[in-house]
């Protein structure tokens, strides 16, 4: 008899079906993720939420992205707000209705009831809504439909037993159409709607709500139900932009980046050597934290640098200084980054943290990221963040970024302020965790000066030096110099120079002393070498002497016999005597 | 299916206003409202006993307590669904007053006459047995 009875008996839906629960896209950001695909095709789901909190815009991308990107028409039943003024509210998200409207990818149907004009006499039922829905479905070839919001019935018309009974007939009517569609609610207290909307939805519910922390807003999204499938059951933050509705996932990319071996130079050779030689790890993420004033934007901007000298481009996103002020004062140590910025190899962002919510900046942070498609990205500093929210979502947004960037491969680099006292490393301890490299920079405070050292408390995948470097910002840029490490400890700035010096008039006293050795040395050396030389010479003069006596000897022996015989042939008086040897003489 | 069939039947009486004479005025106003056709739609969504009744119930009303001042047209927006968006119809029967104005919608069954008398701001007539 009547015409928008179900035509199919209860269950025959549910065995008609197959084994796979199929989805629709939605074509919002991050939500297909959340839900491993969308929203349950053929089925409705209920978004609910506390009034502001973004239903009627997530409905509304819903049939968009439907009509735009899926090929599915869409119809829209509005009871809150007529065509136009829905036009006009969505037109600043580059949604164009109209258009849609026109080329009859959408229907927009406003559903006025007004308690005041309406009078109830007798039995009544939802047929006239069920003939606009049948209508605009068939007018436009509708596969997703929206309701926004059914709850006014209630307000509209008294008997609740009847709209009770409808509405139920209008669920299982709309899974008969086999049309993907939305309802939308308003939270209650206390329940997920106000007026109990959730029972009839039996396959996907989704919460929509919007939280001020220190006079920041920011909206969650929170999957509650969803039958027969896996879906992110987490509380996720989400953006209403310009593009639309942003879901950030906290999870949804895991940990499956892949990692790099390339390394990459911090700008710093001297850092670079301190980090098993070759520098950080491309797309890891890098961590320097220091007290005020200690130089981690300039390591940052060193790194920035160095990026921009290989052909990279990098991003560079200031949450303390503006880009003219960045660029003087890192000219002022050697660091030019104007013409990087010329070349457009550098992209710098500026602005207060508290200028939106941490979710804005982040989708922000995404947006700029994903049109630049840079290799570096700097944000400095995160800490700035506990302005506009705790601790504990800067953590989660801190990690969703790592992961996004990591995803990416795109080097990361933070920088972190900690308080001035205290101890340094635990202030940070919350997103350390999630850095691969941590870097240190420090006061060292001695003799009545303050010097900055540098330290490198952890580098994964690497043998990263266990030194302490002091960390010095010249016109040049930034030095790392030994520190002195004696029984005295650590000595940096002038008290390092000083013992240095002292150190070095040490050598020198020693070196003379040692030369002075060497020379005594030389000279006795010569000493007895003369004595040597003299002694030989006297042996050699007493023994020429000698010699020349002996030779004289020997001569005289000579002549003598020769005289001998001369006297002896003389004379001739007894040549036999003479023969026997002798004269007698 | 039934009513007169004439448009937009009102008498076309409008009140002449006489400068400096606003008691006549207002006078000759009220003298001429109920006096006004009864412009009357009724809303039915298929030939169901609830439609039916429905308009059972309109046609006594209108015969019985609007003799000859109103114009009823019953609509199936099975058969005229476009009519459910341009009268913004949710549910059905509906019974729309159109004139006078201000609209007022009746919905149900219609079967308490002397309620629906009153959302359509008639005053029953004293001949007839409720």
């Amino acid at each position: 008899m009547d015409t928008y009875e179900s035509k199919t008996p209860v269950g025959e839906t549910i065995t008609k079906s197959t084994n796979v629960l199929q989805k629709v896209p939605t074509g919002i950001k991050g939500f297909d993720e959340i839900t491993v695909g969308g929203l349950p095709r053929g089925r409705t789901t209920l978004v609910c939420g506390s009034a502001g909190a973004g239903k009627t815009l997530f409905a509304l991308e819903f049939l968009v992205r439907g009509a735009t990107e899926h090929g599915e028409p869409g119809v829209f039943i509005a009871f809150e707000e007529t065509a136009v003024e829905l036009t006009q509210s969505v037109a600043s998200l580059g949604f164009d209705l109209d258009g849609l409207v026109a080329s009859k990818k959408l229907a927009i149907d406003y559903v006025h009831v007004e308690r005041s004009e309406i009078l109830e006499t007798g039995d009544y039922d939802l047929n006239g809504l069920f003939v606009r829905l049948e209508y605009a479905i068939a007018s436009v070839g509708a596969k997703r439909v929206v309701i926004d919001s059914l709850e006014t019935l209630f307000s509209a018309l008294g008997n609740e037993g009847i709209l009770r009974s409808e509405f139920r007939r209008l669920f299982r009517w709309l899974k008969d159409r086999g049309v993907t569609a939305i309802i939308t609610g308003e939270r209650g207290d206390g329940t997920l709607t106000r007026h109990g909307i959730e029972e009839y939805v039996s396959d996907c519910v989704i919460l929509l709500e919007q939280r001020v922390h220190e006079r920041f807003a920011t909206r969650y999204l929170r999957v509650v139900k969803y039958r027969g499938t896996m879906h992110g059951t987490n509380e996720y933050p989400f953006l209403i932009h310009a593009g639309g509705i942003s879901v950030v996932p906290v999870t949804s990319l895991g940990l499956t980046h892949i990692a790099s071996d390339e390394r990459m130079s911090t700008g710093v050779p001297r850092l670079d050597a301190m980090l098993g030689g070759k520098g950080i790890f491309r797309g890891s993420s890098v961590l320097i934290s220091g007290t005020p004033g200690t130089g981690k934007s300039s390591l940052a901007a060193h790194a920035v640098q160095s990026a921009c000298r290989r052909g990279e481009r990098c991003l560079y996103f200031a949450f303390e200084e503006s880009q003219g002020q960045f660029v003087r004062n890192m000219r002022s140590i050697g660091v030019d980054l104007k013409p990087w910025l010329d070349q457009g190899r550098l992209q710098f962002h500026a602005s207060r943290p508290t200028l939106f919510g941490l979710e804005m900046h982040l989708a922000n942070i995404h947006r700029l990221v994903e049109a630049f498609d840079p290799s570096v990205v700097v944000i400095d500093p995160v800490t700035n963040f506990e302005m506009v929210a705790t601790n504990a979502e800067v953590r989660a947004m801190l990690m969703r970024l790592v992961d996004f960037l990591k995803s990416r491969g795109i080097t990361a680099v933070f920088t972190s302020l900690t308080a001035g006292s205290g101890a340094l490393e635990e202030t940070d301890v919350g997103i350390s965790s999630l850095m691969d490299t941590w870097l240190l920079v420090q006061f060292l405070e001695g003799s009545g000066e303050r010097n900055r050292g540098l330290y490198v408390l952890k580098s994964r995948g690497m043998s990263h030096s266990n030194q302490v470097r002091e960390f010095h910002l010249g016109s040049h840029g930034i030095d790392l110099l030994d520190v002195y490490v004696g029984p005295a400890g650590v000595l940096t700035g002038s008290a390092r120079q000083t013992q240095e010096a002292k150190e070095r008039a040490d050598a020198i006293a020693r070196q003379q002393e040692m030369d002075r050795k060497q020379r005594d040395l030389a000279r006795k050396r010569a000493q007895i070498e003369a004595q040597i030389l003299a002694l030989r010479a006297e042996f050699e003069a007493e023994e020429q002497e000698v010699m020349a006596i002996l030779e004289q000897d020997k001569r005289r022996e000579l002549v003598l016999g020769r005289d001998r015989e001369q006297m002896a042939r003389l004379r001739q008086a007894d040549p036999n005597k003479q023969q026997n040897g002798g004269g007698a003489g | 299916m039934g009513g007169s069939e004439h448009d937009d039947g009102r008498n076309g009486k409008t009140p002449s206003a006489v400068v400096g004479d606003v008691d006549d005025f207002w006078a000759q106003a009220l003298v001429d409202v109920p006096r006004e056709t009864y412009v009357l739609r009724l809303y039915v969504v298929g030939n169901s006993p609830r439609s039916r009744g429905a308009i059972r119930n309109v046609r006594k009303l209108c015969d019985e307590h609007l003799a000859g001042r109103f114009d009823l047209e019953v609509h199936d927006l099975n058969q005229e669904p476009w009519l459910a968006r341009d009268a913004q119809i949710v549910a059905a029967p509906t019974l729309v007053r159109e004139r006078p104005l201000p609209v007022q919608r009746i919905i149900g069954s219609l079967s308490d006459i002397e309620r629906v008398l009153v959302g359509l701001g008639v005053s029953p007539n004293p001949a007839v047995d409720p």
